[in-house]
């Protein structure tokens, strides 16, 4: 397959501008005539939605919670960042862009990322417009804080939730187009299939989840927001429903997979409790800012926290990393904790954490600045764990957290798959191997307020379009299929539970193919989950019937789309034999245990291609060229 | 821990439920309640019985997804706490717990304790947003708003729309929800153009969903796991009254 | 003024139930300070009483007015309860009401006993119905000196008949426990409540709530309990 990224000619700065100039467009009366199907309705979906339908396209939105307002960019706690430089400290349009590459890595493409530091600064506009109520100082204007793998302020904050009014701005937006009829929203309805003629994205097969009937939609695009996969590792940061259904079938339908072994794993979660642990809680990378982590220096120290003197503490991050410190990105924070876990020095049961300790910021600004800023994260702490944060430190560990993989798209936002688009965290596009803080509400709200709708138009002015109807025998055949699939699942009455199969692959991803992969660990998660794949087939039980609420049907869809998945971030794991970002292979490292990137040999994003079941996918590679950065060594020493 | 577990079982919306007794042994302290429904569920499917049907999705309190009656009271009855932070800590050995759907005419049981909340999508849908397209906004910073506004706007946006208000209320009154969004937008500026026309808008749908009314009795206020406060709905009543003088329909 | 959503809409209607309130709450109070005159002695009484009953043209848009007032705080309250009891058609098997007050819960309840103890008031000294008084007199036939209905003495006679005493205490003791949770809630109700006033209005409807309580029974304990006026009817204590 031929991969065109479709990047625009010219200087960097400009090619967005020229870009948008250069697509055609649809003029406003012919725009009612085109039916645009949104699948997801998180910060990206939302934002699309409403958008398109505030421009005049006829839009179906589907999410599988019974409102979209309860998508899980809701819980992103943070902040959204923005090049708006209003702290006067040096920022502009163009750090925001370096940070950003150099955060990923230097695997991400350019001019997307470039576009994304562009656009930053209307999301922040747009919100505020929308009436998000950011934090803002005593003279009206808005407050920043920094972040993660940042040494500017650009992060703009409401409280420790942030997502959630973001999410709510878009919910709003989107409210407001569903009351006026421009926008048709399906919630607690699955996507199941991707139904594609003559080569196109036509449609989508769905499932109501409160019926269990199946429904064919046609549309002229469709547009998938569904967010990561990070539950392949079943013990994540991520919403128990968030799964990789959407882009996983539309992978065997022609969309290809880009970089699934990029998985971003947060430091800063509150540490496993015990074998019956559903999920876990990310405490906000926020508080990197104000808290410093650190472990005993000696090994099996088990004093409390209160009785290892300061000479007996080693604040490893400030150590190794000084002058970021506390703020060095995530994966280097990340496989930091673990070293020093491994080594044996790490706190609380099991020795898996590391102490976050307030107890200088507490000193330095107060007990009340700190409650202000980190009030709620605090709360928080202590409802999961019992313990009080302000009086000991917090245990954290990491936990997956993001997903840089997804659908490969080009600049536009499309798939391999013409006429489908993938935007936000289900896309691959913007932030390469890792992720800095605070980007991805700024990438979803980037694709779905100001990137896609103009897009989405060029795809339809350039595109000749027949139009879709749900006669077509594709339709019949990808709605027979989903049927087979629920009747196949209903129908083994196995010994085992769904969620059984779902941890066991989780325990796989975890060990095999968590923060340290080694081609030995990948290998043997490779020869083990087509094995349990095999068995889940053969021996899950999936209890009562397709024709009602069925929450148990629809968590075994899900993870029978994991089993297949996980193989997929192994194989890609195995082929990238460098470490970058989240991707960290052992054999690749410096003598001082800094990832060992490869620029010569896997400068590319490497997108795989379906080739059948049980069929060895192909790996399509688009070359990443730098014109405007270097790549250098990321270094946050 | 060893408890006994009264729940709540529900076909789908048209046949009637009753409250089922279930014994669990073996929870921990460090779960939470819905990681305590997760192990009954698979001893459930383990004996080939349907699991028990409940909503939950972020599990960390901010979804708004979960939406429990525990032990007669909406998310269990700890301060500030969604019934997925509820851990099992504050439970005793031996106890009986009750566990039932949020109930209301608005909100009809879907099967066992998952309800439609859709009516609470309605009342956004019916106003509370502000009317701006995508694009052609004026510069965030050209608008300064007092911190002190914001603040209490970000106090009324916290709302997680669970309906553990509802749930609560004698009267199934939706009052605080309406009040929260009313609130957060009409204490902003840019909310100012349109917050007659919005309150009562979402008043009118509120009514029209079959929600009972507000007698003060607080108790929305003290089962909201976000803390909103009950002058929210003072303020609503107030920006209500302010439209019905001003005829706004 | 939308006249249509005040009668139409749920807070609409909860504003016709604060305003009606409000009113009968000042009416209440301006009732007992007029009653309280009773403890200046007949003269002064007699005199109220002469002077209220003396203007029929204030008399009875007042009285008519207060008829429209009840009848609304009635009428809102019937829908309200309904409406309330239809919003939960399926009861929970357990519902712990945990901050809800008692007085909050029962505002129904308490107000139909006291709109029945009205009735009974009016039947009693205003329209004075000799069956009612339990007193074996005619009240319309009671006169002062001055020709004055002697109000002072209905009165006396009136609560010197303990079952009397008791309903008025009884129906007094359910007006507080309205009021307690009514003087509060109307303020809410018409959004006159915020952050810097509720503290000063639950002050303030405490203590009124107190002085109405404590101002109405003074009377029939005054004289069921001390005595007071039995001299000026000619009967012992």
């Amino acid at each position: 397959m031929n991969l065109d990224s479709k990047i625009p000619a010219g200087p960097l700065a400009a090619k967005w501008d020229k870009h948008k100039f250069d697509m055609k467009l649809v003029n406003p009366a012919n725009k009612r005539k085109f039916d645009v199907i949104v699948v997801g309705s998180g910060l990206a979906g939302a934002s699309a939605a409403a958008t398109m339908a505030e421009l005049g396209y006829r839009v179906k939105c589907f999410c599988f919670q019974d409102s979209p307002r309860r998508a899980h960019s809701i819980a992103a706690q943070g902040g959204i960042n923005a090049a708006k430089s209003y702290q006067n400290d040096g920022d502009s349009v163009y750090r925001l862009f370096y940070d950003t590459i150099k955060g990923g890595d230097f695997r991400a493409r350019e001019a997307n990322v470039y576009r994304l530091a562009q656009v930053s600064v209307n999301i922040i506009d747009q919100c505020v417009a929308q009436g998000v109520p950011f934090a803002r100082e005593y003279g009206g204007l808005l407050s920043n804080r920094s972040f993660g793998g940042a040494q500017v302020s650009r992060t703009f904050y409401a409280r420790g939730q942030t997502g959630q009014q973001l999410l709510l701005g878009a919910y709003q937006a989107l409210s407001r187009q569903i009351g006026h009829g421009a926008v048709k929203m399906f919630p607690r309805t699955e996507m199941v299939d991707v139904v594609v003629i003559d080569g196109l994205a036509k449609g989508i097969v769905a499932r109501d989840l409160v019926t269990g009937e199946l429904s064919t939609h046609a549309a002229d695009a469709v547009v998938l927001a569904t967010g990561g996969y990070g539950n392949v590792f079943f013990l994540s940061t991520n919403a128990k429903g968030c799964n990789v259904t959407a882009t996983w079938r539309a992978y065997k339908k022609g969309a290809v997979f880009a970089n699934p072994c990029y998985t971003q794993i947060h430091p800063t979660c509150i540490p496993v409790s015990g074998d019956h642990q559903s999920k876990l809680t990310l405490m906000s990378e926020s508080l990197r800012n104000d808290g410093r982590v650190w472990v005993p220096k000696q090994k099996g120290d088990k004093r409390s926290s209160d009785q290892v003197p300061e000479a007996d503490r080693d604040y490893f991050l400030e150590r190794k990393y000084p002058s970021f410190g506390n703020l060095a990105p995530r994966d280097i924070s990340s496989r930091a904790a673990k070293e020093v876990c491994d080594e044996g020095r790490g706190v609380g049961p099991g020795g898996l954490g590391v102490y976050l300790d307030f107890a200088d910021a507490i000193k330095r600004l107060g007990e009340d600045t700190v409650r202000e800023r980190y009030g709620n994260l605090f709360d928080m702490y202590e409802k999961i764990t019992g313990e009080n944060a302000y009086r000991a430190p917090m245990r954290i560990y990491p936990a997956v957290h993001y997903t840089m993989g997804g659908s490969w798209v080009d600049y536009n936002l499309m798939s391999s798959l013409p006429g489908m688009f993938v935007i936000g965290e289900a896309n691959f596009s913007d932030h390469g191997a890792n992720r800095l803080g605070a980007s991805a509400l700024m990438q979803g709200l980037a694709d779905g307020y100001f990137i896609l709708p103009y897009t989405i138009g060029n795809y339809f002015a350039s595109t000749k379009q027949s139009k879709p109807n749900v006669n077509h025998p594709e339709f019949k055949k990808a709605l027979e299929s989903a049927q087979a699939m629920t009747k196949k699942l209903l129908s083994i009455q196995g010994k085992r539970t769904v969620t059984s199969f779902h941890r066991e692959l989780g325990k796989v991803m975890w060990e095999k193919c968590g923060m340290a992969r080694t081609a030995q660990s990948l290998q043997e998660a490779l020869k083990r989950i087509p094995e349990l794949r095999e068995e889940f087939w053969q021996n899950v039980k999936v209890t009562g019937e397709n024709n009602s609420l069925n929450q148990d049907l629809e968590a075994a869809g899900r993870v029978a789309d994991f089993l297949e998945f996980g193989e997929l971030l192994c194989r890609d794991a195995l082929m990238r034999e460098e470490s970058c970002g989240g991707h960290f292979r052992v054999e690749h490292q410096h003598p001082d245990g800094e990832a060992k990137r490869d620029d010569d040999n896997f400068a590319f994003v490497g997108a795989w291609e379906y080739q059948g079941p049980d069929k060895t996918p192909l790996l399509n590679k688009e070359p990443l060229v730098y014109d405007e950065v270097h790549m250098s060594t990321r270094s946050y020493k | 821990m060893n408890l006994t577990l009264k729940v709540w079982r529900q076909q789908d919306a048209q046949q009637p439920g009753r409250m089922v007794d279930y014994p669990v042994a073996g929870i921990i302290p460090d779960m939470s309640f819905l990681e305590m429904l997760d192990v009954v569920n698979e001893g459930l499917i383990a004996k080939g019985e349907e699991p028990i049907a409940f909503d939950s999705d972020c599990r960390e309190g901010i979804c708004g997804t979960c939406s429990l009656v525990i032990n007669g009271r909406a998310h269990g009855g700890q301060k500030g706490t969604t019934a997925c932070q509820l851990h099992m800590r504050h439970f005793q050995d031996g106890d009986t717990i009750t566990v039932e759907p949020w109930r209301a005419r608005a909100f009809p049981v879907l099967r066992d304790l998952v309800t439609d909340r859709g009516a609470f999508d309605r009342i956004i849908q019916a106003g509370g947003f502000v009317s701006v397209n995508t694009g052609g906004t004026p510069d965030a910073n050209a608008l300064p708003i007092a911190k002190v506004d914001s603040d209490l706007a970000m106090d009324a946006a916290a709302c997680i729309g669970c309906g553990a208000c509802v749930a609560a209320c004698k009267n199934a009154s939706a009052m605080l929800f309406v009040a929260a969004k009313v609130s957060h937008l009409s204490l902003l500026p840019q909310g100012q153009v349109e917050r007659e026309r919005r309150v009562s808008a979402m008043v009118a749908q509120m009514d029209a969903e079959g929600f009972g009314n507000c007698t003060v009795t607080g108790s929305c206020e003290a089962a909201c796991p976000k803390e909103i406060s009950l002058n929210f709905i003072a303020r609503l009543n107030r920006e209500y009254g302010v439209a019905l003088l001003k005829g706004v329909n | 003024m939308n006249i249509n959503k005040l009668f139409k809409s749920s807070v609409g209607r909860k504003f016709i139930m604060a305003i009606t309130g409000m009113a009968m709450f000042l009416f209440v109070v301006a009732h007992m300070v007029g009653n309280l005159q009773i403890f200046l002695g007949a003269e002064e009484i007699n005199r109220y009483g002469a002077f209220l009953q003396g203007n029929v043209e204030l008399l009875w848009p007042a009285r008519i007015g207060l008829l429209v007032i009840i009848s609304l705080h009635i009428w809102s309250a019937v829908r309200l309860t309904a409406e309330n009891r239809a919003a939960r058609p399926q009861p929970y098997a357990r519902h712990e009401l945990v901050v809800a007050s008692y007085a909050s819960r029962t505002m129904m309840m308490s107000g139909l006993i006291i709109f029945a103890f009205i009735i009974f008031h009016l039947l009693h000294y205003t329209v004075q119905v000799q069956a009612v008084n339990f007193t074996g007199q005619d009240f319309k036939g009671l006169e002062d000196a001055q020709h004055r209905h002697d109000v002072f003495k209905m009165i006396i006679l009136g609560f010197r008949n303990p079952v009397v005493s008791l309903f008025y205490i009884v129906a007094m003791s359910l007006l507080f426990l309205h009021l307690s949770h009514g003087v509060g809630a109307m303020f809410q109700s018409l959004g006159w409540r915020n952050p810097a006033y509720a503290p000063l209005i639950a002050r303030f409807a405490v203590a009124a709530t107190w002085l109405v309580f404590l101002g109405y029974i003074s009377i029939p304990i005054a004289v069921l309990l001390f005595g007071y006026g039995s001299q000026y009817v000619g009967l012992s204590k």
